[in-house]
């Protein structure tokens, strides 16, 4: 039993329309089952209105099931009494990194999660040496927020998520308003949180190279779970996930392409250097 | 012209009135406003000028920087400085058609841009050297009586922390998005005044609708990191007077008797 | 010859010692009808040099010719600049504000001096360009999708007939799918219109596949300018630049260092694979290809 589990979780959001006086509802979530074991990388891939997001916030109380239950570490997010426990136990990192950060100095963001949560003022300022450390962000931690970078803003609001001690992190989306520098950045430091504070990672991005590097993928279409597995085992089916909308790397299209022409390639092939290895030989035989 | 506003801005070292009680330097503040006020000869301001040039030393700001805010006012300081040369009735010291310049004119003005220069740089001393999170903090603990009385301080100094911390970004967002209209076309300078508040119009929607949105986003990223009110959080800037406070206070009353000697003096 | 910038500076904070180069003698001619991107990441000057363009930035030093004609020149009008060099800003969605698609599309050619009938005229042809349902037109631009607004957004600088389109990262935020049917509108607009388009972007794998022409910023100065099979020949110094080339290019040169001759200026999958194969049968020795396998 993992840390999270989704059981036949189902959500609507409903609309209503002034002028017919009728309710618009439409499916975010039509069933999602989903078991995630402590400490390990999940990456949900998914188009955009694909539900993704509405997974997301409903994994630490900010929406609550319309149907089913999301469980964290044998909580219910739907408890009233387990609201706060919840998200103490799965910290949120959002999209925007402006409109996440809520002090007017690095540190004193950092500190606000403890803060409200009622941890002692010693206690507080250990919490926020470690959880800027673990970012990388220590050099910053007087500076105001508005002179950081994309990237730097997003580590910041890690570490005042860190700072809360969760068993889990929800990402969501927390790339999409980055550049590529600010992309790899936040990226890496997810994944030494980890693996060295092993931390339970639940990433929603719609970034193929983002996803290679986690222990499993789900991939979510139109409100439901469509793909799980391993990396290698999600993009070896590129047919399908083009059908999804979502890319694929351009090496992971190449070896697909040449396998679907003949040549002996591994399946689900994630690194440029895997492609290579693999095409080296083909390549070289005659010449042998 | 908005970048060179450095009243409300931190600037960032340490310093002996930067590790003060925020609650220290709101009162001295306080204090300097109320001399600055009553004084009324040049020995009260001369002493309201040490007391000033003492803070801005202690402070480690560049005084090139302190200097710069002033350019914000400039335009205040001119209008106050020639209505009073020229609106005090006294002895005159010349006159071009109506308007004429006095002495007590000259007088009065001198006093009145030293007054108003002071005042801005004693204020933006405090919030050069004060977090605006220690601010609000400061000002919650101060005022937190008036929570007895159902003034809901916690919220009131949260919101001002939030509204410091999104100025600058809506700044620039205003910026951004005057940019985007004018390349579609809009004019934002010429016109009369209706046509300019028409003008204002692609501006200020996409900027509500903008300010909508953070807020809805920031409520829920607070809301994510259990936040609930000021209810059972603790500090982790706890504010506690120390041992400078106590010596700050000291120099506050000292100097506060000598300018009222200065005052009965003259 | 529609836009000639020559040896452009712009400082930031001139004569503080907060003194910054955001552009530095930058020299760069834009012909009618090229499909160029710009590429840089964030602070690179890419999108201050936009700005320049088309005269909401004034450059510190150096000069802009429009068709000749130096924009800085006294009497020279802006605002007619504006309506031929048009500029979509990032998240363009974020500076809707009329109450109908329509309406909203109207502003532009409306500031322009045009009549209501004339200016809805422009704005049908202009959303219709985008792809947008007629039946979207007079709902309000809030209720749409993400990449929906996009679209009218960009259609209300469209609808003003530039003859230059810059965008400024226009697939910003957009998921794979909002990303290709932006970039092809991009690519449409381009072919069918004739228009020329500077498409401002830090990401290298998009852009490659439809421009003709490359110009890489960093740190204020332009580095490259070439086709992108020119420019992504320096792959390793885009690399420095924190601007990876497309993975492709990495597989030709990781291929090439192994002895494997595969064209060193190939930048796409389609081109990737052609040659590979090309070079897998003279390999085998055989023109026939093996079954079709999948995984």
């Amino acid at each position: 039993m993992g840390i999270i589990r989704a059981v036949n979780l189902i959500f609507d959001y409903i609309r209503h329309d002034e002028e017919t006086d009728k309710d618009e509802v439409s499916h975010a979530l039509r069933g999602v089952n989903l078991d995630i074991e402590e400490g390990s990388f999940v990456a949900i891939l998914g188009h955009n209105g694909s539900g993704k997001s509405t997974f997301a916030k409903l994994m630490n109380g900010i929406l609550l099931p319309s149907d089913g239950t999301v469980y964290i570490s044998d909580m219910k997010t739907s408890d009233e009494e387990h609201l706060w426990d919840v998200r103490k136990t799965a910290g949120m990192v959002f999209q925007n990194p402006d409109n996440q950060i809520i002090g007017n100095v690095v540190e004193e963001d950092v500190g606000f999660g403890p803060e409200n949560m009622g941890v002692p003022t010693d206690e507080i300022w250990k919490r926020v040496d470690r959880s800027l450390e673990a970012v990388g962000m220590t050099a910053y931690r007087l500076q105001s927020p508005n002179k950081l970078s994309g990237g730097q803003k997003q580590r910041v609001a890690i570490a005042g998520v860190m700072a809360m001690k969760p068993q889990c992190i929800v990402l969501d989306e927390p790339t999409a308003m980055l550049d590529p520098n600010g992309r790899k950045e936040v990226i890496k430091t997810v994944h030494e949180l980890n693996k060295q504070e092993g931390i339970t990672v639940l990433l929603i991005t719609h970034y193929m190279e983002e996803v290679i590097d986690a222990d499993r993928v789900v991939v979510m279409d139109a409100g439901h779970v469509v793909m799980d597995g391993t990396p290698r085992e999600v993009f070896s089916r590129v047919k399908e996930l083009k059908r999804y909308s979502l890319d694929v790397p351009q090496v992971t299209e190449l070896a697909d392409e040449l396998k679907a022409a003949g040549m002996e390639i591994p399946c689900g092939i994630l690194t440029i250097d895997e492609l290579v290895a693999a095409l080296e030989p083909l390549l070289k035989r005659k010449e042998a | 012209m908005l970048r060179d506003i450095t009243l409300g801005q931190y600037y960032p070292v340490d310093s002996v009135l930067h590790r003060m009680d925020p609650r220290t330097k709101l009162f001295g503040t306080l204090v300097y406003i109320v001399t600055l006020f009553i004084a009324d000869s040049v020995w009260a301001y001369g002493l309201a000028a040490l007391f000033l040039a003492a803070a801005i030393r202690l402070s480690r700001v560049p005084v090139k920087f302190m200097v710069r805010g002033l350019k914000s006012i400039v335009i205040l300081l001119l209008i106050s400085v020639s209505f009073n040369l020229f609106l005090t009735p006294g002895t005159p010291i010349f006159k071009i058609g109506f308007l004429q310049m006095t002495w007590e004119g000259l007088e009065f003005a001198a006093f009145m841009a030293v007054r108003l220069i002071f005042l801005v740089l004693g204020s933006t001393i405090l919030t050069l050297t004060t977090t605006p999170n220690q601010l609000t903090d400061g000002l919650e603990k101060s005022l937190g009586f008036m929570g007895k009385i159902g003034v809901p301080v916690h919220e009131v100094s949260m919101m001002m922390s939030i509204a410091l911390r999104f100025i600058p970004i809506l700044i620039e967002e205003t910026d951004k998005i005057m940019k985007a209209q004018m390349a579609r076309g809009a004019d934002f300078e010429s016109g009369n005044l209706i046509q300019r508040a028409k003008a204002m119009v692609p501006l200020l929607v996409p900027l509500f609708i903008s300010a909508f949105r953070r807020a809805t986003d920031l409520a829920m990223a607070m809301e994510a990191r259990c936040y609930r009110g000021g209810e059972g959080r603790t500090k982790m800037k706890p504010l506690r007077y120390e041992k400078r406070d106590r010596i700050t206070y000291l120099v506050y009353a000292g100097y506060f008797l000598l300018f009222l000697a200065a005052k009965a003096a003259a | 010859m529609a836009i000639e910038v020559k040896n452009l500076c712009h400082i930031y904070g001139q004569d503080t010692i907060f003194e910054q180069y955001a552009l530095k003698n930058v020299d760069l001619t834009i012909r009618d009808g090229e499909f160029i991107g710009l590429i840089g990441h964030t602070g690179s000057g890419k999108s201050t040099l936009t700005q320049h363009l088309n005269g909401l930035l004034k450059a510190s030093s150096g000069d802009i010719l429009y068709n000749g004609e130096s924009i800085y020149r006294e009497g020279f009008s802006m605002k007619e600049l504006r309506s031929h060099v048009g500029l979509v800003f990032q998240y363009p969605e974020h500076q809707l504000f009329e109450v109908d698609v329509l309406t909203d599309v109207c502003f532009g050619p409306k500031n322009q001096g045009l009549s209501q009938e004339e200016a809805e005229a422009r704005a049908r042809e202009a959303l219709a360009l985008t792809g947008l349902d007629e039946s979207f037109y007079k709902q309000s631009p809030f209720e749409l999708s993400g990449g929906q607004k996009r679209r009218v957004a960009i259609a209300g600088v469209l609808a003003m007939k530039p003859e230059v389109l810059i965008l400024d990262e226009p697939t910003a935020g957009l998921d794979p799918k909002g990303r290709d049917d932006i970039l092809g509108l991009v690519a449409r607009l381009h072919a069918e219109q004739g228009m020329t388009v500077i498409l401002v972007s830090h990401s290298m794998e998009d852009v490659a596949r439809y421009v003709s022409r490359l110009v890489v910023m960093n740190h204020g100065e332009k580095v490259f300018d070439g086709t992108p099979r020119e420019v992504f020949r320096h792959y390793k110094e885009l690399e420095a630049m924190g601007l990876a080339a497309p993975q492709i290019t990495y597989v030709v040169h990781a291929l090439r260092e192994r002895g494997i001759p595969v064209d060193e200026d190939i930048t796409t999958v389609e081109e990737a694979r052609d040659a590979i194969l090309a070079l897998w049968k003279k390999a085998k020795g055989t023109g026939c290809c093996g079954e079709d396998k999948t995984c």
